[in-house]
Order: C-alpha cells, then sequence, then structure tokens
C-alpha cells in the first residue's frame, strides 16, 4: 500500500527549478532511502512531504503529494500534517530545555496537559528510541549536555511522541561518529514495522544496509527508483550506475 | 622571562610598535585611573556624610532626605518598564517572526528605532512635557514622567530583543515546527525562553538609564521632593533629588551622599545584568 504518492512535483526556489515533475510513490512500513550528488534536491523534496518549505520565502510548488489517499497541500492542516509525519534533522536541534520537556513538547503543544499521561509518552517514546536506560535517571537534565549520538536519538524520541506514521530523516548520521550512526540505524531497522522511514544519505553503505527501497536524485530529478538490491546490484540508468560506482559526485 | 627578552629584541628592531604599545597601556591605565579617581572621590566625600537621618521617612529642608526620591525611583522605573518592555518585545518579536526578512517596513522601523536611540533626552523630556503636562493637563507627575521614560528607553528593548531574537537558530523554530506545533506556541515556548538572557540584558541597560536620567524628567515629573500620594503628583527621583540639592547649593555634603547612594545603585544594576546573562546563557 502506498504512504505517499507524489505525482508531478515542481518545487522552484525563486525562478531556480529545484525539483523538477517528480512523481514517486512510498510503500508504508518500509525505509525508502534517497541518495545522490549534493544539492540534487534530496532534502527539498523531503521537506515537500511536511510541508517544511512552506517557512521558506519565494517557494512555490505545483503538483500533487498524497497521504494516504489525501492531498496534503489543500486537503488537510499543516500542524496535523507534521504531526503524522515526524521529522529528524540533519544537525541534531533538541531545545535548550530538560530531556523530558523536549520529548513532552509535541505532546504538550498539541493539547495533552496530564502529568500522568505525560510521563507514560515519555517513557515509551524513549524506550522506542532505545534510550531510555541511558536517560532514566537524568530525565530533568538540560537536554544540551549529551553527545551528539544520544542528542539525535532523543531527537528521534522527540518525533516519536506525537505519534507519527511517518518519519522523515534528513542525514540523520551525517555528524555523528560511527558507533552512534550504527545505533541509530539499528533503530531505524526496528522502528520500520510500525513507521514509514524516509531517510536521506550521502552513505551508499547506509543505504544498502537498512533501506528496502531506495531513489536515485539528480539535478532535482528522480532518475532511478526501485529495490535497494536491484537498484545497486543492476542500475538501469548509466547515471546510476556512474553515481553508485563512484564516477562523479 | 624568555618571552619577554624575545619581544624587546623585537622592538629594539621596530621601535614603532614598541611605542605604539606603550601608547595602548598608557590609555588602558588613563581609562582605570579615570574611573578610579571618581568613584574614590565620591567615597571619599560621600561616605562621612551618610548619615541616618538622609534615610528619613519624611523629607524636611533639614534632613534632606533621600527615601522619599529611592522610592519614585522605583515607581517610575516599574511604571516605566511595565510600558516599555511589552510593547519593545512585541514590536521585535513582529519584526523577526513576523514581517518578510528584507522588507521595507523592516528597516523604516529600524532606521526609526535607530535615530530615535540617538536623540538627547533633554528632547524627550520637552516631548513628553508637551503631551503629559500640556495636552493631557496632567501638570508635573511620576506617571507623565515615567511614560517619558518608557518612550525613551522603547527603541533599546526592541533592538536589543531584536537583537536576541535573531541570535535562537532557527534551528529551534524547524524542530517546533516538525512537531507539528503552531507560530504562537513555537514563539512562546522556544523562542523567547531562548532569548530570555537578551531580553533580559536590555531591560537591566534600560533600568540604568532610567535611573540616571535627569532631563527627561525635570519638565515631565518635576521635582517635588516627597512621595506623590498618586501616579498624577509630582515626585523626584534619586538623579533628579541629586541635581536639585546641588543647585540650591545648601546641600553639597549632603549630595556627595546622594551621588556615592545614586553610584551604588547604579553599579549594582550593571553588576546584576551581567550576572544573568551569564547565568542564563551558561546552563
Ligand atoms: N532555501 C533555499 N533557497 C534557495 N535555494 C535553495 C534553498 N534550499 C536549497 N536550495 C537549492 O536547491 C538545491 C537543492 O538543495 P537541497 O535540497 O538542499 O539538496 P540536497 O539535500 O540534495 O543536498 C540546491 O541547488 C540548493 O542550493
Ligand atoms: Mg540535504
Amino acid at each position: 500500500m502506498n504512504k505517499f504518492s507524489v505525482t508531478d512535483l515542481t518545487l522552484k526556489y525563486g525562478d531556480f527549478k529545484a525539483l523538477k515533475n517528480v512523481s514517486l510513490n512510498i510503500a508504508a512500513n518500509e525505509i525508502t532511502s534517497f541518495i545522490g550528488p549534493s544539492g540534487c534536491g534530496k532534502s527539498t523534496f523531503l521537506k515537500t512531504l511536511n510541508r517544511m518549505n512552506d517557512l521558506v520565502e519565494g517557494c512555490t510548488i505545483t503538483g500533487q503529494v498524497l497521504l494516504d489517499g489525501k492531498d496534503i497541500y489543500n486537503d488537510m492542516d499543516v500542524n496535523t500534517l507534521r504531526k503524522t509525519v515526524g521529522m529528524v534533522f540533519q544537525k541534531p536541534n533538541p531545545f535548550p530545555m530538560s530531556i523530558y520537556d523536549n520529548v513532552a513538547f509535541g505532546p504538550r503543544a498539541h493539547g495533552i496537559r496530564s502529568k500522568s499521561q505525560l510521563d507514560e509518552i515519555v517513557e515509551t517514546s524513549l524506550k522506542q528510541a532505545a534510550i531510555w536506560d541511558e536517560l532514566k535517571n537524568r530525565l530533568k537534565k538540560s537536554a544540551l549536555g549529551l553527545s551528539g549520538g544520544q542528542q539525535q536519538r532523543l531527537c528521534i524520541a522527540r518525533a516519536l511522541a506525537v505519534q507519527p506514521d511517518v518519519l522523515l530523516m534528513d542525514e540523520p548520521t551525517s555528524a555523528l561518529d560511527p558507533i552512534s550512526t550504527l545505533k541509530i540505524e539499528e533503530l531505524a531497522l526496528t522502528l520500520k514495522k510500525d513507521y514509514t522511514i524516509i531517510i536521506v544519505t550521502h552513505n551508499m553503505q547506509q543505504a544498502t544496509r537498512i533501506s528496502d527501497k531506495t531513489a536515485f536524485f539528480l539535478m532535482g530529478e528522480i532518475i532511478e527508483h526501485g529495490p535497494t538490491e536491484e537498484l545497486f546490484a543492476m542500475p538501469k540508468d548509466q547515471r546510476t550506475e556512474d553515481y553508485i560506482t563512484g564516477r562523479f559526485g | 622571562m624568555r618571552k619577554m627578552a624575545e619581544r624587546m629584541a623585537a622592538y629594539r628592531k621596530r621601535p614603532g610598535s614598541l611605542v605604539l604599545f606603550l601608547l595602548t597601556v598608557f590609555s588602558a591605565f588613563l581609562v582605570c585611573l579615570t574611573l578610579l579617581l571618581i568613584v574614590g572621590y565620591i567615597l571619599v566625600k560621600g561616605l562621612p556624610n551618610l548619615k541616618l537621618s538622609l534615610f528619613a521617612w519624611e523629607y524636611t529642608s533639614e534632613n534632606v532626605s533621600m527615601l522619599p526620591a529611592i522610592i519614585n525611583t522605583i515607581t517610575t522605573t516599574l511604571i516605566a518598564l511595565g510600558a516599555a518592555v511589552p510593547v519593545g518585545v512585541c514590536a521585535a518579536v513582529y519584526l523577526v517572526e513576523y514581517a518578510k526578512r528584507g522588507s521595507r517596513l523592516v528597516a523604516l522601523i529600524r532606521i526609526t528605532a535607530e535615530t530615535l536611540s540617538g536623540i538627547p533626552s533633554i528632547v524627550y523630556g520637552l516631548f513628553g512635557f508637551l503631551v503629559f503636562f500640556v495636552t493631557f493637563r496632567w501638570g508635573y507627575s511620576l506617571l507623565g514622567g515615567a511614560l517619558t521614560l518608557a518612550i525613551m528607553i522603547l527603541p533599546l528593548v526592541m533592538r536589543t530583543t531584536e537583537e536576541a531574537l535573531l541570535s535562537v537558530p532557527d534551528s529551534y523554530r524547524e524542530g517546533s515546527f516538525g512537531l507539528g506545533a503552531g507560530k504562537l506556541y513555537t514563539i512562546f515556548k522556544v523562542v523567547l525562553p531562548s532569548a530570555i538572557p537578551g531580553i533580559l540584558a536590555g531591560v537591566i541597560l534600560g533600568v540604568g538609564r532610567i535611573v540616571g536620567e535627569t532631563a527627561a524628567l525635570l519638565y515631565t515629573a518635576g521635582s517635588v521632593a516627597g512621595v506623590p500620594s498618586n501616579w498624577l503628583g509630582s515626585g523626584r527621583t534619586l538623579a533628579v533629588h541629586m541635581y536639585n540639592l546641588l543647585s540650591e547649593g545648601l546641600y553639597t555634603n549632603q549630595s556627595y551622599a546622594t551621588a556615592l547612594v545614586l553610584l551604588v545603585l547604579v553599579a549594582g544594576i550593571n553588576a546584576l545584568s551581567s550576572l544573568v546573562a551569564k547565568k542564563l546563557t551558561k546552563r
């Protein structure tokens, strides 16, 4: 079943076309990775899926993005969309508040006030992000004191706390050490049974390690999209082959 | 020691840089010396004149008590802040969070604020006099004085708040929007709390200006030496009190004591501001 179905999406920053007539279906409960040289529009595409591009002045979008059959640009409230489609950023960005308040931030923003309910959400979210044991004794401490890897897993927990269906991750491990990277990859693999995950990555090994499907971007277009193994073993397009064999990018 | 020798050798080669070095040291020394002289002078002159009667509840021409002036200073400060801080902070929030970046309006408001903060305070005094004393027919009033001061520090509060908001990383805003939080929620729960140290620094600078101000108050709040029964009565702040003591010529000694109290007050406020800023930014 398709979680997202994108048709003929074109996005412009002012006069610059960052995405050109992109169409793509993304299946539920799978990990899809976006690969491609930097500046080819991976982040831009990811951000059209939860309308973070709305924040960019001068950004115009045409085309259609359906989430579970609903047009996210016309038939959906943007805050509800972002609650359903969570996002983890390239640089860990915990808020300058306690670990507890970070995780409880989303639920509170959506009107949950009861202490016991928040306690429960914080605990389950941190457990889901496999970081409960490390943090359970310092929930009241500032999140800024955590290591980069812990901060990123906290940000994942924070995103999970609003009970999204989809998790968008924009190069979530590019600022992390190899061990933290591995932990986040394992985490993504366990989360995919409950969530649809889309991950942008610079690292092709990472794409092969964790993703079911891969899409290859080049200059604002999707050149090739398919099961990860196939795409890496027998790329159909010459440009895909050039990229994955390291001939450019 | 070896470092010293090396430096001396370098200076011998280039005497010009030695001269420059000595000049900078001398200037730094001069700055410290001026401060020390002023503080020392006021301490020496003020301390012996600091008597309990100067803090009597009621002002009389015998005790020339400064306590009413201190109370007026506090009242004036609170009213002025109460008026200027909400307006200044809201204006800054509009400029940073709502207005289009780089729009004409923003540039205009910024230039206006900058110009306003360069205007001599006596001009604010005249403006306050014309508006509150003459037009509103309040006469000399604590409220008129305080509102004049509020107008005077408004650009300062707005600009420092704006700087503080601009220095809040966009990643915080993205993080909050990304969780589906609305704009107001994001501003109140993420952006403003992170900007508080900067805002407070601006507010405390504003307090410093209020406490030290005389020119803007002489023709607005007037110079009655007691505590007025309500805000529409006249009353002098500590700085105005000192100005009056000096100009009356009979109470030079007492005005030194007043100067000492004023100095301690302003120094205390400055110390508080850096302390607060440090405490809040560290965490
Ligand atoms: N806010 C923006 N305003 C203008 N141009 C942008 C903006 N964000 C990205 N771009 C441009 O769009 C193109 C795609 O960027 P991006 O999606 O960040 O690429 P990727 O994530 O694949 O490295 C780049 O050429 C970039 O310069
Ligand atoms: Mg990117």
